[in-house]
C-alpha cells in the first residue's frame, strides 16, 4: 500500500476499475444472456434489453370458414392468437406490408361487408353477413409487445441437432488423454535434467527453452506428410485419435519439462542428498519423493495442457479432420458460424457449450494456473 | 461414448506404459551393471556407468517425442519451403520468389507487423494498469478474476462472442450488436465493421488484447508485488507523488518481465489464426500469415511447398526471440 491509495483519487480508481471490468465482461454476459432468450426476441432486439417487453411483428392465421358459426343472422369465426402466452397486441393488420394498420379492439373493413376484430388479449373474431367459403383461414398480421421469456429451448436444440452434442464427446476425447500422457514423460525428463549431472546437459536445456517458441505452424506439413506416410504403410487410417494425442504430446512437451524443470531444480538440495545418503537410487528419490512435492507444478501444466487442448482448434483440423463426425467443438463452431451464421440463438448457444468447460476449470484451479503462468515466465523468461 | 470410453482406456494403457517403460528399464539397467552387494572398483565402475545411462533413459522418451513432433519438422518445413507443391522437385527460391510478388502475402506481413505493433503493447498497457489499480482496492481479487477470465476462453469462442458485439443490421431496424447499438444511440450510422478494410484489422486485434490482457496482468501483478517496500517508501518520504512513483520507481524496476511479458504475447500474435478463420476468414484485406499458411495447405489439394515457405517466414520472425530467450535461461542458471 503507498500513501495515494488514501487520498479522494481511490473513487477515481474504484470507478475505472469498475468500468474496465464492466468492458472485459460484458461481451461474454451477452453471449450467456442471449442464448437463455427466446429465439425471436432475440434475432429483433438487443441482449441489454432481455428484461423488458419487446415490441414483434407476428403473423397468424384465423380459424378456417369451416369453423364458422351462425349468430343472430351472421356468420362468426373467433379463436385466439397467442395460445398461452401473455403478450398484448397493440395493432394488427390484414396485408404483410402493413402489419399494423388497425388498432386492437377495433373492427377492420375485410371487404363484403366482412369485418374482422382482434383485441388486446389476442381473441379475434370475423363477422361476416353471407356465408364463408373456402378452407384456408385469414391470415392476421400483428404488433404485439410480448414479456421476456427465458428458455432453455435453444441448449436443446444445438444439443440435439446441431450436432454439439456429438462434437462434445470428440472434444473430451481429444483433450484428457492429450493432457494425462505427456505429464509423465515430462516429468521423468525434467528431473534427469534438474538432478542428474551429464554432460550436454545445459545444451538441452536451451534447445528446449528454444523449442518453447518454435510456431505450430513449422510442424503441419512435415507432420500431415509423415502421417500419411504412416498411415500408408501399416495400411490405417491417417487422421486418428492416437494420432492427435500424438501431436499435442509433443506440442506441450517443451513447457511441460521447462515448468517442472524449473520447479524441481527448486526443490531444496538437502532432501535429495539425505535420501541419496540412505542409499535410495535416483529412480526412487524421483517416484517417492520428487514426483508427490511436484504436485503443484503436475497440477498447473494439467490445465495449460487441458485448457489448450480444448481451445484449440488448429491441430484437430489438420490430424482429426473436418468431416462431420470428427468436428471437436472449436471446429464445429467455426462451421455453425458458416453455415447458421445468422441464427444467432444456435451460435449463442453451441459458444456457450463450448467455453463452459474451460470456465469451470478456470474457476476452480485457478490458484494453479497463476501460479503455473508466473513460474513460466517470470523465473525463466 | 464408445470413442470416450476408448480414450481412457488408451489413457490408462499408455500412462501404464509409460510406467512399465521406466520401471523395466531402470530394472534392467541395475540388474546389468550392479552396484549393490559387490564391493570395490567393480562396484564403483557399475555405479559410474548406470550414473552415466540412467538420465538418458529417463529422457529418452521426451528427446523422442520434441525430435518428431518438433525438430524435425523443422528442418523439413525448411527443406518443403525449397520444393514444388508435393515436395519432390527441388525448385530453388521459387517459392519465395512468388511469395514476394503475391498481394495476398503482402498483405498478411502488412497485417502481421500491424497485429505485432498493437496487440503485445495494448496487452501490456491495459495488464499493467489494471494490475496497479486493482492492488488498491478491497475488490481488486474479484475483478482481477473477471478480466483473466477470457484467457480461458477459446479463440474461437471468443471470436463468437465478439461477432454478436459487431452484429450489423441494416440502417432503420433495430440493432442486436452492442457496438452499433452505442453508435445509434449517439445519432451515428451502422456499420458493417468487419467488412471495413484497414480498420476491420483492428476489430480483430481487439479480441486478442481482451483475451491476453489477463495474462499481461496477472504476471505484472506479481512483479509489483515484489518491488522492495523501501524504495516506495524512500520516494514517498522524497514527496514524489502517485504518478510519480508509479512511472520512474516501479516501472523501471519491473521492465524485465514487461519485456518477458511483452514477447510472450508477441508469439503469440505471430501464430494468430483461429480467430481471423472464425472471424473473416482473410476477407476483406485481413488475412494474416498464420491463416494464409493454413490456406495453401489445403488449397487446390495442397500446396506443401508454398505452405511451408510461409512457415519458415513465421520462423524466421520468432528466432530473434527464441535467442534472446535462450540467453535469458542460461544466464537464469548460471546464477
Amino acid at each position: 500500500m503507498i500513501a495515494s491509495a488514501r487520498s479522494p483519487l481511490i473513487i477515481v480508481v474504484h470507478i475505472s476499475v469498475l468500468l474496465l471490468v464492466a468492458l472485459w465482461t460484458l461481451p461474454t454476459a451477452g453471449l450467456l444472456i442471449s442464448s437463455l432468450r427466446d429465439k425471436d426476441q432475440l434475432a429483433v432486439s438487443g441482449w441489454w434489453t432481455a428484461l423488458s417487453t419487446s415490441s414483434q411483428n407476428l403473423t397468424g392465421r384465423a380459424a378456417s370458414p369451416e369453423a364458422q358459426v351462425e349468430k343472430d343472422g351472421k356468420f362468426v369465426i373467433e379463436g385466439k392468437l397467442l395460445e398461452g402466452d401473455t403478450a398484448k397486441i397493440s395493432a394488427f393488420g390484414v396485408r404483410p406490408l402493413q402489419p399494423s394498420a388497425f388498432e386492437a379492439g377495433k373492427p377492420a373493413d375485410l371487404g363484403d361487408g366482412q369485418t374482422l376484430t382482434v383485441n388486446e388479449d389476442g381473441s379475434y373474431q370475423i363477422v361476416s353477413p353471407t356465408k364463408m367459403e373456402g378452407t384456408r383461414g385469414q391470415r392476421i398480421f400483428y404488433t404485439a409487445s410480448v414479456p421476456p421469456r427465458f428458455t432453455l429451448d435453444n441448449y436443446r436444440e444445438v444439443l440435439n441437432a446441431a450436432g454439439i452434442g456429438s462434437s462434445f464427446i470428440n472434444s473430451l476425447t481429444v483433450a484428457i488423454p492429450s493432457t494425462i500422457i505427456p505429464i509423465l514423460v515430462a516429468a521423468f525428463c525434467a528431473y534427469a535434467l534438474a538432478w542428474m549431472p551429464f554432460p550436454g546437459r545445459a545444451i538441452l536445456i536451451a534447445v528446449i527453452v528454444g523449442l518453447l517458441v518454435v510456431p505450430l505452424q513449422m510442424s503441419l506439413i512435415p507432420l500431415l506428410k509423415l502421417y500419411n506416410g504412416v498411415g500408408a504403410f501399416f495400411g490405417v487410417p491417417a487422421k486418428t485419435y492416437v494420432g492427435i494425442w500424438l501431436a499435442h504430446m509433443g506440442f506441450g512437451l517443451p513447457l511441460a519439462v521447462y515448468l517442472l524443470r524449473n520447479y524441481m531444480a527448486g526443490l531444496p538440495r538437502e532432501i535429495l542428498e539425505s535420501a541419496r545418503v540412505d542409499g535410495a537410487s535416483d529412480f526412487d528419490i524421483f517416484v517417492k519423493i520428487i514426483l508427490p512435492l511436484s504436485f503443484p507444478a503436475l497440477a498447473s501444466f494439467s490445465i495449460f495442457q487441458f485448457l489448450w487442448t480444448w481451445n484449440d482448434l488448429l491441430v484437430a483440423m489438420v490430424f482429426l479432420g473436418t468431416g462431420n463426425d470428427e468436428l471437436v467443438l472449436t471446429g464445429r463452431l467455426v462451421n455453425l458460424l458458416g453455415s447458421r451464421g445468422g441464427n444467432w440463438e444456435i451460435l449463442t448457444a453451441s459458444a456457450f457449450i463450448t467455453i463452459i468447460v474451460p470456465l469451470i476449470v478456470f474457476f476452480s484451479l485457478q490458484r494453479y494456473l497463476v501460479r503455473g503462468l508466473l513460474s513460466g515466465s517470470v523465473k525463466g523468461g | 461414448m464408445q470413442q470416450l470410453l476408448f480414450a481412457i482406456m488408451t489413457m490408462v494403457g499408455g500412462v501404464l506404459a509409460c510406467a512399465a517403460y521406466f520401471f523395466g528399464t531402470n530394472w534392467l539397467l541395475d540388474r546389468i551393471f550392479p552396484s549393490k552387494g559387490l564391493t570395490g572398483a567393480q562396484a564403483s565402475q557399475n555405479l559410474r556407468i548406470t550414473n552415466a545411462i540412467r538420465p538418458w533413459l529417463f529422457m529418452a522418451p521426451a528427446l523422442f517425442a520434441l525430435a518428431i513432433y518438433l525438430v524435425y519438422p523443422v528442418f523439413e518445413s525448411v527443406r518443403l519451403a525449397f520444393h514444388d507443391r508435393s515436395g519432390q522437385q527441388f525448385v530453388g527460391l521459387s517459392n519465395f520468389v512468388w511469395m514476394f510478388n503475391d498481394g495476398e502475402f503482402r498483405q498478411s506481413i502488412f497485417n502481421n507487423f500491424l497485429w505485432l505493433l498493437v496487440v503485445p503493447a495494448l496487452s501490456t498497457f491495459f495488464g499493467l494498469v489494471i494490475a496497479a489499480l486493482t492492488d488498491r482496492i478491497w475488490w481488486g481479487n474479484i475483478a482481477k478474476t473477471l478480466i483473466f477470465m477470457p484467457m480461458a476462453i477459446s479463440f474461437v469462442g471468443a471470436a463468437v462472442i465478439w461477432k454478436f458485439v459487431y452484429d450489423y443490421r441494416s440502417e432503420g431496424s433495430e440493432q442486436i450488436g452492442i457496438l452499433n447499438a452505442i453508435v445509434v444511440a449517439f445519432g451515428g450510422q451502422p456499420e458493417a465493421w468487419m467488412t471495413i478494410p484497414f480498420w476491420n484489422n483492428f476489430f480483430l486485434m481487439v479480441i486478442l488484447i481482451w483475451i491476453q490482457t489477463g495474462f499481461a496482468m496477472v504476471i505484472l501483478s506479481a512483479a509489483l508485488r515484489g518491488i522492495p517496500e523501501e524504495t516506495i517508501e524512500a520516494a514517498v518520504i522524497d514527496g514524489a507523488n502517485g504518478m510519480q512513483i508509479f512511472f520512474k520507481i516501479m516501472v523501471p524496476q519491473i521492465w524485465g518481465t514487461i519485456a518477458v511479458v511483452w514477447t510472450t504475447i508477441t508469439i503469440l500474435v505471430l501464430k494468430v489464426f483461429d480467430i481471423v478463420l472464425a472471424m473473416t476468414n482473410g476477407q476483406w484485406q485481413t488475412q494474416v500469415l498464420a491463416n494464409l499458411m493454413f490456406d495453401w495447405m489445403f488449397r487446390g489439394g495442397g500446396d506443401f511447398g508454398r505452405g511451408a515457405s510461409i512457415a519458415v517466414v513465421i520462423m524466421i520472425l520468432v528466432i530473434p526471440i527464441m535467442i534472446w530467450n535462450i540467453r535469458n535461461a542460461t544466464k537464469e542458471m548460471e546464477r
